[in-house]
Protein backbone atom coordinates (compact mmCIF):
# COMPACT_ATOMS: atom_id res chain seq x y z
CA UNK A 1 0.00 0.00 0.00
CA UNK A 2 2.68 2.45 1.09
CA UNK A 3 4.81 1.26 -1.84
CA UNK A 4 2.01 2.23 -4.22
CA UNK A 5 0.68 5.48 -2.82
CA UNK A 6 3.73 6.87 -1.08
CA UNK A 7 6.78 5.50 -2.81
CA UNK A 8 9.91 7.31 -1.64
CA UNK A 9 11.85 6.63 -4.82
CA UNK A 10 9.08 8.07 -6.98
CA UNK A 11 8.66 11.05 -4.70
CA UNK A 12 12.31 11.96 -5.11
CA UNK A 13 11.99 11.56 -8.88
CA UNK A 14 8.76 13.54 -9.20
CA UNK A 15 9.63 16.20 -6.64
CA UNK A 16 11.05 18.85 -9.05
CA UNK A 17 8.00 18.53 -11.31
CA UNK A 18 5.58 18.83 -8.41
CA UNK A 19 7.51 21.70 -6.86
CA UNK A 20 7.26 23.67 -10.11
CA UNK A 21 3.52 23.05 -10.01
CA UNK A 22 3.30 24.28 -6.44
CA UNK A 23 5.13 27.45 -7.44
CA UNK A 24 2.66 28.05 -10.25
CA UNK A 25 -0.33 27.39 -8.00
CA UNK A 26 0.94 29.98 -5.53
CA UNK A 27 1.62 32.42 -8.36
CA UNK A 28 -1.80 31.82 -9.89
CA UNK A 29 -3.49 32.36 -6.53
CA UNK A 30 -1.57 35.58 -5.98
CA UNK A 31 -2.85 36.86 -9.33
CA UNK A 32 -6.37 35.51 -9.19
CA UNK A 33 -7.42 36.38 -5.62
CA UNK A 34 -6.77 40.14 -5.96
CA UNK A 35 -8.42 40.03 -9.39
CA UNK A 36 -11.59 38.53 -7.93
CA UNK A 37 -11.51 40.94 -4.99
CA UNK A 38 -11.17 43.85 -7.38
CA UNK A 39 -14.12 42.67 -9.44
CA UNK A 40 -16.14 42.10 -6.29
CA UNK A 41 -15.24 45.51 -4.91
CA UNK A 42 -16.36 47.17 -8.13
CA UNK A 43 -19.69 45.30 -7.99
CA UNK A 44 -20.24 46.08 -4.32
CA UNK A 45 -19.42 49.77 -4.71
CA UNK A 46 -21.82 50.00 -7.62
CA UNK A 47 -24.49 48.25 -5.56
CA UNK A 48 -24.00 50.72 -2.72
CA UNK A 49 -25.85 53.17 -4.95
CA UNK A 50 -29.19 52.17 -3.48
CA UNK A 51 -31.22 52.66 -6.65
CA UNK A 52 -33.36 49.80 -7.98
CA UNK A 53 -32.27 50.36 -11.60
CA UNK A 54 -28.65 49.90 -10.50
CA UNK A 55 -29.22 47.07 -8.03
CA UNK A 56 -31.41 44.78 -10.11
CA UNK A 57 -29.10 44.44 -13.13
CA UNK A 58 -26.18 43.98 -10.75
CA UNK A 59 -28.02 41.24 -8.88
CA UNK A 60 -28.84 39.54 -12.17
CA UNK A 61 -25.17 39.74 -13.17
CA UNK A 62 -24.03 38.27 -9.86
CA UNK A 63 -26.62 35.48 -9.92
CA UNK A 64 -25.80 34.69 -13.54
CA UNK A 65 -22.17 34.05 -12.72
CA UNK A 66 -23.00 32.27 -9.49
CA UNK A 67 -25.24 29.90 -11.47
CA UNK A 68 -22.53 29.15 -14.02
CA UNK A 69 -20.07 26.39 -13.06
CA UNK A 70 -16.62 28.00 -13.29
CA UNK A 71 -15.34 25.10 -15.37
CA UNK A 72 -18.06 25.72 -17.98
CA UNK A 73 -17.05 29.37 -18.15
CA UNK A 74 -13.40 28.39 -18.48
CA UNK A 75 -14.07 25.85 -21.25
CA UNK A 76 -16.26 28.35 -23.06
CA UNK A 77 -13.44 30.88 -23.08
CA UNK A 78 -10.76 28.33 -23.88
CA UNK A 79 -12.53 26.16 -26.45
CA UNK A 80 -15.34 28.44 -27.67
CA UNK A 81 -13.72 31.81 -28.27
CA UNK A 82 -11.07 30.51 -30.72
CA UNK A 83 -13.97 29.89 -33.13
CA UNK A 84 -14.47 33.67 -33.13
CA UNK A 85 -10.78 34.09 -33.93
CA UNK A 86 -9.90 34.92 -30.33
CA UNK A 87 -7.21 32.64 -28.99
CA UNK A 88 -6.40 33.70 -25.45
CA UNK A 89 -4.26 30.94 -23.98
CA UNK A 90 -4.83 29.11 -20.71
CA UNK A 91 -3.58 31.77 -18.34
CA UNK A 92 -5.68 34.61 -19.78
CA UNK A 93 -8.76 32.34 -19.82
CA UNK A 94 -8.27 31.40 -16.18
CA UNK A 95 -7.88 35.07 -15.24
CA UNK A 96 -11.05 36.15 -17.07
CA UNK A 97 -13.11 33.22 -15.79
CA UNK A 98 -11.98 33.82 -12.21
CA UNK A 99 -12.55 37.55 -12.50
CA UNK A 100 -16.16 36.91 -13.56
CA UNK A 101 -16.95 33.94 -11.31
CA UNK A 102 -15.14 34.71 -8.07
CA UNK A 103 -15.79 38.42 -8.59
CA UNK A 104 -19.52 37.67 -8.36
CA UNK A 105 -19.05 35.80 -5.07
CA UNK A 106 -16.76 38.43 -3.58
CA UNK A 107 -19.17 41.12 -4.77
CA UNK A 108 -22.08 39.47 -3.01
CA UNK A 109 -20.11 39.17 0.24
CA UNK A 110 -18.81 42.74 0.15
CA UNK A 111 -22.27 44.06 -0.69
CA UNK A 112 -23.66 42.34 2.39
CA UNK A 113 -20.79 43.88 4.37
CA UNK A 114 -21.48 47.39 3.10
CA UNK A 115 -25.20 46.93 3.79
CA UNK A 116 -24.36 45.94 7.37
CA UNK A 117 -22.74 49.32 8.09
CA UNK A 118 -25.44 51.69 9.40
CA UNK A 119 -26.30 54.55 7.03
CA UNK A 120 -25.57 57.00 9.84
CA UNK A 121 -21.87 56.20 9.52
CA UNK A 122 -21.73 57.38 5.94
CA UNK A 123 -23.89 60.41 6.72
CA UNK A 124 -21.68 61.40 9.64
CA UNK A 125 -18.56 61.01 7.51
CA UNK A 126 -20.05 63.09 4.69
CA UNK A 127 -21.09 65.81 7.11
CA UNK A 128 -17.50 66.17 8.35
CA UNK A 129 -16.56 67.09 4.81
CA UNK A 130 -15.26 63.77 3.46
CA UNK A 131 -16.06 63.11 -0.18
CA UNK A 132 -18.16 60.18 -1.38
CA UNK A 133 -15.09 58.16 -2.29
CA UNK A 134 -13.21 59.03 0.89
CA UNK A 135 -16.24 58.04 2.96
CA UNK A 136 -16.37 54.68 1.23
CA UNK A 137 -12.62 54.07 1.54
CA UNK A 138 -11.96 55.28 5.08
CA UNK A 139 -15.25 54.81 6.91
CA UNK A 140 -17.58 52.28 5.29
CA UNK A 141 -15.24 49.70 3.76
CA UNK A 142 -13.06 49.04 6.84
CA UNK A 143 -16.17 48.27 8.90
CA UNK A 144 -17.77 46.32 6.08
CA UNK A 145 -14.71 44.13 5.61
CA UNK A 146 -14.46 43.46 9.33
CA UNK A 147 -18.10 42.42 9.47
CA UNK A 148 -17.77 39.85 6.67
CA UNK A 149 -14.18 38.76 7.22
CA UNK A 150 -15.02 35.07 7.79
CA UNK A 151 -17.00 34.95 4.54
CA UNK A 152 -14.20 36.70 2.65
CA UNK A 153 -11.64 34.23 3.96
CA UNK A 154 -13.89 31.28 3.24
CA UNK A 155 -14.34 32.47 -0.33
CA UNK A 156 -10.60 32.98 -0.70
CA UNK A 157 -10.09 29.36 0.37
CA UNK A 158 -12.51 28.30 -2.36
CA UNK A 159 -10.69 30.46 -4.92
CA UNK A 160 -7.32 28.92 -4.11
CA UNK A 161 -8.86 25.44 -4.38
CA UNK A 162 -10.43 26.46 -7.67
CA UNK A 163 -7.03 27.18 -9.23
CA UNK A 164 -6.84 23.39 -9.72
CA UNK A 165 -9.23 23.93 -12.65
CA UNK A 166 -6.26 25.44 -14.45
CA UNK A 167 -5.09 21.87 -15.07
CA UNK A 168 -7.99 21.41 -17.51
CA UNK A 169 -6.67 24.16 -19.78
CA UNK A 170 -3.07 22.94 -19.53
CA UNK A 171 -1.88 25.46 -16.93
CA UNK A 172 1.13 23.78 -15.31
CA UNK A 173 -0.17 24.20 -11.75
CA UNK A 174 0.05 21.67 -8.93
CA UNK A 175 -2.63 19.23 -10.08
CA UNK A 176 -1.53 19.37 -13.72
CA UNK A 177 2.10 18.73 -12.81
CA UNK A 178 1.11 15.87 -10.53
CA UNK A 179 -0.83 14.28 -13.40
CA UNK A 180 2.22 14.73 -15.64
CA UNK A 181 4.44 13.09 -13.05
CA UNK A 182 1.91 10.30 -12.65
CA UNK A 183 1.95 9.45 -16.33
CA UNK A 184 5.76 9.62 -16.39
CA UNK A 185 6.22 7.32 -13.41
CA UNK A 186 3.16 5.07 -13.82
CA UNK A 187 2.52 5.58 -10.14
CA UNK A 188 -0.29 7.27 -8.19
CA UNK A 189 2.26 8.62 -5.69
CA UNK A 190 2.56 12.09 -7.30
CA UNK A 191 -1.20 12.62 -6.97
CA UNK A 192 -1.08 11.66 -3.31
CA UNK A 193 1.83 14.05 -2.79
CA UNK A 194 -0.08 16.87 -4.51
CA UNK A 195 -3.12 16.19 -2.32
CA UNK A 196 -0.93 16.31 0.80
CA UNK A 197 0.57 19.60 -0.36
CA UNK A 198 -2.89 21.10 -0.89
CA UNK A 199 -3.93 19.92 2.55
CA UNK A 200 -0.85 21.21 4.34
CA UNK A 201 -1.15 24.51 2.50
CA UNK A 202 -4.82 25.07 3.22
CA UNK A 203 -5.40 23.36 6.55
CA UNK A 204 -4.37 26.38 8.65
CA UNK A 205 -6.93 28.47 6.80
CA UNK A 206 -9.63 25.84 7.35
CA UNK A 207 -8.82 25.72 11.08
CA UNK A 208 -8.88 29.51 11.32
CA UNK A 209 -12.24 29.61 9.56
CA UNK A 210 -13.69 26.99 11.87
CA UNK A 211 -12.68 29.08 14.88
CA UNK A 212 -14.01 32.32 13.38
CA UNK A 213 -17.33 30.66 12.59
CA UNK A 214 -17.60 29.26 16.11
CA UNK A 215 -16.83 32.65 17.58
CA UNK A 216 -19.57 34.23 15.45
CA UNK A 217 -21.97 31.57 16.73
CA UNK A 218 -21.24 32.21 20.40
CA UNK A 219 -21.51 35.95 19.81
CA UNK A 220 -25.03 35.38 18.52
CA UNK A 221 -26.15 33.17 21.38
CA UNK B 1 -21.93 38.44 -44.20
CA UNK B 2 -21.68 41.04 -41.46
CA UNK B 3 -19.68 40.43 -38.31
CA UNK B 4 -22.85 40.01 -36.31
CA UNK B 5 -24.19 37.39 -38.70
CA UNK B 6 -20.93 35.52 -38.52
CA UNK B 7 -21.03 35.68 -34.71
CA UNK B 8 -24.57 34.28 -34.63
CA UNK B 9 -23.68 31.67 -37.22
CA UNK B 10 -20.76 30.58 -35.06
CA UNK B 11 -22.17 30.59 -31.53
CA UNK B 12 -25.91 30.22 -32.14
CA UNK B 13 -26.00 27.96 -35.17
CA UNK B 14 -29.58 26.68 -35.22
CA UNK B 15 -28.88 23.63 -37.37
CA UNK B 16 -26.08 22.39 -35.16
CA UNK B 17 -28.02 23.19 -32.01
CA UNK B 18 -30.98 21.17 -33.25
CA UNK B 19 -28.70 18.28 -34.10
CA UNK B 20 -27.07 18.13 -30.68
CA UNK B 21 -30.09 19.05 -28.59
CA UNK B 22 -30.82 15.39 -27.71
CA UNK B 23 -27.20 14.94 -26.58
CA UNK B 24 -27.36 17.99 -24.33
CA UNK B 25 -30.75 16.88 -22.99
CA UNK B 26 -29.22 13.52 -22.13
CA UNK B 27 -26.33 15.33 -20.45
CA UNK B 28 -28.83 17.33 -18.42
CA UNK B 29 -30.40 14.11 -17.24
CA UNK B 30 -27.02 12.75 -16.12
CA UNK B 31 -26.21 16.06 -14.38
CA UNK B 32 -29.54 16.00 -12.52
CA UNK B 33 -29.03 12.37 -11.53
CA UNK B 34 -25.51 13.04 -10.29
CA UNK B 35 -26.58 16.21 -8.49
CA UNK B 36 -29.48 14.46 -6.75
CA UNK B 37 -27.22 11.63 -5.58
CA UNK B 38 -24.62 14.08 -4.28
CA UNK B 39 -27.18 16.22 -2.45
CA UNK B 40 -29.06 13.37 -0.78
CA UNK B 41 -26.04 11.33 0.31
CA UNK B 42 -23.85 14.33 1.18
CA UNK B 43 -26.42 16.04 3.38
CA UNK B 44 -27.52 12.78 5.03
CA UNK B 45 -23.92 11.89 5.88
CA UNK B 46 -23.20 15.42 7.07
CA UNK B 47 -26.21 15.35 9.40
CA UNK B 48 -25.27 11.90 10.65
CA UNK B 49 -21.73 13.06 11.48
CA UNK B 50 -23.01 16.19 13.23
CA UNK B 51 -25.36 14.05 15.36
CA UNK B 52 -22.56 11.64 16.15
CA UNK B 53 -20.42 14.60 17.16
CA UNK B 54 -23.12 15.85 19.52
CA UNK B 55 -22.73 12.66 21.57
CA UNK B 56 -19.35 13.98 22.66
CA UNK B 57 -16.95 11.02 22.41
CA UNK B 58 -13.61 12.78 22.28
CA UNK B 59 -11.64 10.45 19.95
CA UNK B 60 -14.62 10.13 17.60
CA UNK B 61 -14.98 13.91 17.49
CA UNK B 62 -11.32 14.40 16.67
CA UNK B 63 -11.66 11.98 13.82
CA UNK B 64 -14.77 13.79 12.53
CA UNK B 65 -13.03 17.15 12.74
CA UNK B 66 -10.04 15.81 10.85
CA UNK B 67 -12.15 14.29 8.08
CA UNK B 68 -14.20 17.48 7.78
CA UNK B 69 -11.06 19.62 7.62
CA UNK B 70 -9.52 17.30 5.05
CA UNK B 71 -12.44 17.56 2.63
CA UNK B 72 -12.79 21.29 3.17
CA UNK B 73 -9.12 21.79 2.31
CA UNK B 74 -8.82 19.55 -0.75
CA UNK B 75 -10.02 20.87 -4.12
CA UNK B 76 -12.88 18.64 -5.39
CA UNK B 77 -11.05 18.10 -8.68
CA UNK B 78 -8.05 16.71 -6.81
CA UNK B 79 -10.31 14.22 -5.01
CA UNK B 80 -11.93 13.19 -8.28
CA UNK B 81 -8.53 12.70 -9.92
CA UNK B 82 -7.33 10.69 -6.93
CA UNK B 83 -10.34 8.36 -6.94
CA UNK B 84 -10.38 7.91 -10.70
CA UNK B 85 -6.68 7.80 -11.55
CA UNK B 86 -4.95 6.68 -8.35
CA UNK B 87 -7.25 4.06 -6.83
CA UNK B 88 -7.01 1.72 -9.85
CA UNK B 89 -3.41 1.09 -8.74
CA UNK B 90 -4.87 -1.08 -5.97
CA UNK B 91 -7.46 -2.63 -8.27
CA UNK B 92 -10.32 -0.41 -7.19
CA UNK B 93 -11.58 1.17 -10.39
CA UNK B 94 -14.75 3.24 -9.93
CA UNK B 95 -16.30 4.73 -13.06
CA UNK B 96 -16.10 8.45 -13.77
CA UNK B 97 -19.68 8.86 -12.59
CA UNK B 98 -19.00 7.10 -9.28
CA UNK B 99 -15.72 8.99 -8.79
CA UNK B 100 -17.43 12.34 -9.28
CA UNK B 101 -20.33 11.33 -7.06
CA UNK B 102 -18.11 10.08 -4.23
CA UNK B 103 -15.83 13.09 -4.29
CA UNK B 104 -18.60 15.70 -4.33
CA UNK B 105 -20.47 13.69 -1.70
CA UNK B 106 -17.44 13.79 0.61
CA UNK B 107 -17.01 17.53 0.08
CA UNK B 108 -20.70 18.21 0.77
CA UNK B 109 -20.57 15.91 3.81
CA UNK B 110 -17.72 17.99 5.24
CA UNK B 111 -19.37 21.35 4.62
CA UNK B 112 -22.83 20.29 5.76
CA UNK B 113 -21.45 18.69 8.93
CA UNK B 114 -19.86 22.04 9.81
CA UNK B 115 -23.11 23.89 9.12
CA UNK B 116 -25.27 21.40 11.06
CA UNK B 117 -22.81 21.41 13.94
CA UNK B 118 -22.84 25.21 14.08
CA UNK B 119 -26.65 25.03 14.14
CA UNK B 120 -26.70 22.49 16.96
CA UNK B 121 -24.17 24.37 19.11
CA UNK B 122 -26.10 27.62 18.59
CA UNK B 123 -28.94 26.21 20.69
CA UNK B 124 -28.34 27.38 24.28
CA UNK B 125 -27.57 24.71 26.90
CA UNK B 126 -30.64 25.74 28.86
CA UNK B 127 -32.86 24.37 26.11
CA UNK B 128 -31.23 20.95 26.51
CA UNK B 129 -31.48 21.08 30.28
CA UNK B 130 -35.09 22.23 30.27
CA UNK B 131 -36.11 19.53 27.80
CA UNK B 132 -34.28 16.79 29.71
CA UNK B 133 -35.78 17.93 33.02
CA UNK B 134 -39.31 17.54 31.64
CA UNK B 135 -38.49 13.86 31.15
CA UNK B 136 -37.55 13.81 27.45
CA UNK B 137 -34.74 11.41 26.58
CA UNK B 138 -31.55 12.52 24.86
CA UNK B 139 -32.89 11.39 21.48
CA UNK B 140 -36.26 13.02 21.99
CA UNK B 141 -34.61 16.28 23.05
CA UNK B 142 -32.45 16.24 19.96
CA UNK B 143 -35.27 15.45 17.54
CA UNK B 144 -38.12 17.48 19.02
CA UNK B 145 -36.36 20.44 20.62
CA UNK B 146 -32.88 21.07 19.29
CA UNK B 147 -33.00 20.03 15.64
CA UNK B 148 -36.12 22.00 14.65
CA UNK B 149 -34.46 25.19 15.89
CA UNK B 150 -31.02 24.29 14.59
CA UNK B 151 -32.22 23.33 11.12
CA UNK B 152 -33.92 26.68 10.60
CA UNK B 153 -30.56 28.38 11.12
CA UNK B 154 -28.77 26.02 8.80
CA UNK B 155 -31.07 26.23 5.79
CA UNK B 156 -29.76 29.40 4.09
CA UNK B 157 -26.03 28.63 4.34
CA UNK B 158 -26.67 24.98 3.53
CA UNK B 159 -28.64 25.87 0.41
CA UNK B 160 -25.93 28.17 -0.91
CA UNK B 161 -23.16 25.69 -0.16
CA UNK B 162 -25.11 22.85 -1.74
CA UNK B 163 -25.60 24.84 -4.94
CA UNK B 164 -21.90 25.70 -5.11
CA UNK B 165 -20.88 22.07 -4.64
CA UNK B 166 -23.52 20.69 -6.99
CA UNK B 167 -22.17 22.92 -9.76
CA UNK B 168 -19.04 20.81 -9.38
CA UNK B 169 -20.81 18.05 -11.34
CA UNK B 170 -19.26 19.80 -14.36
CA UNK B 171 -15.90 18.52 -13.10
CA UNK B 172 -17.07 15.04 -14.09
CA UNK B 173 -16.18 15.95 -17.66
CA UNK B 174 -12.50 15.56 -16.69
CA UNK B 175 -13.11 11.86 -15.97
CA UNK B 176 -15.35 11.31 -19.02
CA UNK B 177 -18.76 11.51 -17.36
CA UNK B 178 -21.35 12.26 -20.06
CA UNK B 179 -22.94 15.17 -18.16
CA UNK B 180 -23.80 18.48 -19.85
CA UNK B 181 -20.27 19.86 -20.22
CA UNK B 182 -18.87 16.51 -21.37
CA UNK B 183 -21.59 16.07 -24.00
CA UNK B 184 -21.18 19.68 -25.15
CA UNK B 185 -17.40 19.43 -25.42
CA UNK B 186 -17.48 16.29 -27.52
CA UNK B 187 -20.21 17.81 -29.71
CA UNK B 188 -17.96 20.83 -30.27
CA UNK B 189 -15.09 18.67 -31.44
CA UNK B 190 -17.40 16.61 -33.67
CA UNK B 191 -19.07 19.59 -35.32
CA UNK B 192 -16.16 22.07 -35.33
CA UNK B 193 -18.60 24.61 -34.01
CA UNK B 194 -19.02 26.05 -30.49
CA UNK B 195 -22.83 26.21 -30.62
CA UNK B 196 -23.27 23.04 -28.53
CA UNK B 197 -21.26 24.80 -25.81
CA UNK B 198 -23.70 27.70 -25.92
CA UNK B 199 -26.51 25.19 -25.62
CA UNK B 200 -24.75 23.55 -22.67
CA UNK B 201 -24.29 26.92 -20.99
CA UNK B 202 -28.01 27.48 -21.43
CA UNK B 203 -28.74 24.09 -19.88
CA UNK B 204 -26.65 24.97 -16.81
CA UNK B 205 -28.48 28.27 -16.46
CA UNK B 206 -31.85 26.52 -16.66
CA UNK B 207 -30.79 24.15 -13.88
CA UNK B 208 -28.90 26.48 -11.58
CA UNK B 209 -30.22 30.00 -12.05
CA UNK B 210 -33.53 29.23 -10.29
CA UNK B 211 -31.58 27.56 -7.47
CA UNK B 212 -29.35 30.61 -7.00
CA UNK B 213 -32.34 32.95 -6.96
CA UNK B 214 -34.09 30.62 -4.50
CA UNK B 215 -30.99 30.64 -2.28
CA UNK B 216 -30.92 34.43 -2.30
CA UNK B 217 -34.63 34.54 -1.43
CA UNK B 218 -34.13 32.13 1.48
CA UNK B 219 -31.22 34.18 2.74
CA UNK B 220 -33.19 37.42 2.92
CA UNK B 221 -36.28 35.68 4.31
CA UNK B 222 -34.54 33.84 7.08
CA UNK B 223 -31.95 36.49 7.89
CA UNK B 224 -31.54 37.49 11.50
CA UNK B 225 -33.47 40.62 12.24
CA UNK B 226 -31.00 42.99 13.83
Amino acid sequence: MLQTFFNAEIISKAWPIILAGLGNTVLLSVVVVPLGLLGGLALAMLASVRKPWVRWPLMAWVDFFRAFPPLVLLIFLYAGLPFAGLELGGFACVCIAFFLNTGAYYGEILRAGIDSVPAGQAEAARSTGLGRFQTMLYVVLPQAVRNVLPDLLSNTLEVVKLTSLGSVVAMPELLFQARQAQSLTYSPTPIVVAAIIYFVLLWPLVRLLSRLENRAQTALA
Amino acid sequence: MSNWDRFVETFFNAKIMAKYLPDIAYGMLVTVELAALVIVTGIALGLALALLRSLGFRPVNWLIIFVVDLFRALPPLVIIVFIYFALPAVDVAPSGFVSTWLSLMLVLTAFSEEIFWAGITSIPRGQWEAARSTGLSYGQTLVSVVLPQALRLTIPPLTNRTIAITKGTALGTVVAVSEILGMASSAVSNSYNPSPLTLGAGAYLILFFPMVVFGRWLETRMAWKH
